[in-house]
């Protein structure tokens, strides 16, 4: 089994893709020649050619909205955008169209798509380069939205996404490219969409987050080791949710935090918040706490490490809850 | 570059035109003239919701979707209907729609559902039309739109990608004079909205939208052009939106009374065709008659059709959501269905 970081999960898995299915095509800006600017494509023009790897112009509704008419039309596009601080030109085709048009039609017209979407910040970027946008995307009826941490994540979910008859949304963890590396198996396989990952079990807390954060997780998971056992889910699957993952877990532990990078007021923690009242209140010893961006716009990077929820503001939550 | 108005009728042109054609147009245009005014008097009786008519706008429509056949694709905006029966979608869908089903406007025919946000259907068409001939297909995508939506930044971008890919497009832009109640002028400083396909590179022209026949002759060259591998043409439709924008507007506020009566009077694409058949004895009075008549029982057809489709349950506005409905929204149909009587 070839070992692999995450990036090179991605590449493999479109290779593998434009190699068995001839409806697959991939677009976006710069994912030709140049292969991506993460080099996520890095190859697949020169093996596939510029009809199935397309540079497309410049313009990020042009690239969603065209890939909903390939969907339509019979092809199944895997679109690129570069980052998802700009991915908001896209989002009125998201929301007014690729969410809608199954709903609209009666089911008689589904889009299956695939925008692929790097995120996140702490890598030193301009402004824009570093957003987490997934609020506004799981707030979208009709799309799905899935974050890998893991290079055999990246690829299962990818196959998933492809596969799905729906819109998929499939956030790339940006930190996360070159982190760590990781056995993947060289067949296709599936992580279904809605399935939550346990990278940890604990007894004594929750710690519920996805994508950029697991590493966080697990660093604040690591420093606690002898002092309190942290049981760390994945979310994996940002829409849908999967509830009994967190049920079980916040369940068994009885006190939960759940961190998210992205800006605190109207994120997704809050309704994973939410769920664990519906489906834990009576298991729960403590609050629910939660670390999270501040709600400001994402700070020159000069500040970044201040604003991204690090292992020591999560240390100090779960230390808080735990007295509780 | 000039964008000169291509016209057949009242022209030494029409000598040459095809007759029957012109019957065939004519019929499907009285078809679509008697269903708007009817679906306006069912909105007065609360029978349909919010319509938006197709009044004057009867050449452009029927002359252009009469130029493709039944394997391309149309991507119609929200005022299309008259072109969506040609391409075989039933009356009743329409009225459903309009009675706030969610009618599979699409079925079996290969036609993209209503789109209400303006232009955004323009790069659902370019990405149809690179699909069918990416499968070696030489299917075409004719979409609809109107003269605000040039102003929106995906009127740029559908174009833009199509003169680029050189998709097999025809994007068919019905100016019919008013964006609501914006006239064209502001929407644009350019002199014609045609001249606009000469900054894309592709090909461009201008036509008189109420005159079906020069409709239907510009659109045939350009799907030709399309099917050949030549590439996207956007074809300016000069007609006039001679109804409110929708039965929610009411058009007296802006519209001054002496253009709307020079269009009605004079330039209306009914009276244009018919007096055309009638002064090239292909139809008499009686023919024309008989006609409005076919029109207007096919219309009762269809309203008794779409009376005749039961109410709606929570769960239809559940299940196509997704392909696989999600626990979650399980749940939450069955908080609705719960205190839903009948449900």
């Amino acid at each position: 089994m070839p070992e692999m970081n995450l990036i090179q999960a991605v590449n493999a898995t479109l290779d593998a893709m434009l190699g068995s299915d001839e409806r697959v095509v991939v677009l976006g800006e710069d994912v030709g020649k140049n292969g991506g600017v993460f080099r996520a494509t890095d190859g697949l023009f020169e093996k596939y050619g510029g009809d199935r790897v397309m540079d497309t112009p410049l313009a990020e509704s042009g690239i969603i909205g065209t890939s909903i008419g390939l969907a339509i039309g019979g092809l199944r596009p895997i679109a690129e955008i570069q980052f998802m601080g700009f991915l908001y030109p896209g989002l009125d085709q998201l929301i007014s169209h690729a969410g809608r048009m199954a709903a609209r039609s009666s089911g008689q017209v589904r889009v299956p798509l695939v925008v692929r979407v790097p995120y996140g910040g702490g890598i030193r970027a301009p402004e824009q380069h570093a957003d987490s946008a997934e609020a506004y995307l799981v707030h979208t009826p009709g799309l799905k939205v899935v974050v890998p941490s893991t290079p055999y994540d990246a690829k299962g979910l990818l196959y998933a996404a492809l596969h799905d008859p729906d819109p998929v949304v499939f956030m790339e963890p940006i930190r996360l490219y070159r982190l760590g590396r990781q056995e993947v198996p060289e067949e296709a396989y599936i992580v279904p969409i809605g399935s939550a990952r346990v990278v940890r079990e604990g007894t004594d807390i929750s710690v519920v987050t996805w994508g950029n954060m697991v590493a966080v997780a697990e660093r604040a998971a690591d420093a606690l080791l002898g002092e309190a056992s942290v049981e760390v889910i994945d979310l994996r699957s940002l829409f849908p949710l999967d509830r009994e993952a967190i049920w079980r877990s916040v369940n068994k532990t009885g006190r939960a935090v759940v961190l998210q990078e992205a800006p605190l007021t109207g994120g997704l923690g809050g309704e994973v918040t939410a769920l664990i009242q519906d489906g834990a209140f009576w298991s729960l010893q403590a609050p629910v706490a939660r670390v999270a961006g501040p709600d400001i716009p994402y700070p020159p990077y000069a500040w970044e490490d201040m604003y991204l929820p690090s292992p020591e503001r999560l240390l100090a939550a779960i230390r808080r809850t735990l007295q509780d | 570059m000039d964008w000169p108005l291509v016209q057949v009728l009242g022209t030494k042109r029409d000598k040459k035109a095809d007759v029957e054609l012109a019957a065939a147009l004519y019929r499907d245009m009285i078809l679509l003239r008697s269903f708007d005014e009817r679906a306006i008097n069912l909105q007065r009786q609360g029978r349909i919701g919010t319509f938006p008519p197709s009044l004057g706008q009867e050449a452009s429509e029927i002359g252009s979707a009469h130029a493709i056949r039944r394997s391309d694709w149309m991507v119609p905006s929200y005022r299309d209907h008259g072109a969506l029966f040609v391409h075989g979608v039933p009356l009743e869908n329409v009225l459903l729609f309009a009675m706030g089903r969610a009618a599979s406007l699409s079925t079996a025919v290969k036609a993209l559902p209503t789109s209400i946000p303006i232009a955004t259907q323009l790069l659902h068409a370019v990405g149809v039309a690179m699909a069918s001939r990416r499968l070696g297909r030489d299917d075409v995508a004719l979409t609809y739109f109107g003269d605000g939506a040039t102003s929106e930044g995906d009127f740029h971008e559908a174009v833009n990608f199509a003169g680029v890919y050189k998709a097999p497009v025809i994007f068919f832009c019905q100016n019919n004079g008013w964006a609501i109640s914006v006239p064209r002028a502001r929407q644009t400083a350019s002199e014609t909205l045609a001249q606009k396909a000469l900054a894309y590179g592709i090909q461009g022209a201008r036509v008189d939208g109420n005159d079906a026949l020069a409709v239907h002759q510009v659109v045939s060259e350009a799907v030709a052009r399309a099917r050949a591998g030549e590439g996207p043409t956007l074809v300016e439709a000069v007609t006039y939106r001679m109804g409110p924008h929708t039965t929610s507007d009411d058009p007296t506020r802006y519209r001054p009374a002496d253009e709307f009566l020079e269009w009605k009077t004079h330039r209306d694409p009914l009276l244009k065709l018919g007096g055309f058949l009638l002064e090239r004895g292909a139809a008499s009075e009686s023919d024309l008659n008989a006609w409005a008549e076919e029109a207007r029982v096919r219309v009762q057809a269809g309203v008794e059709a779409a009376e005749a489709v039961p109410m709606v349950r929570p769960r239809g506005m559940f299940e196509h959501v997704y392909d696989a409905m999600p626990s979650v929204l399980e749940d939450e149909l069955h908080t609705i269905e719960e205190v839903t009587p009948d449900a």
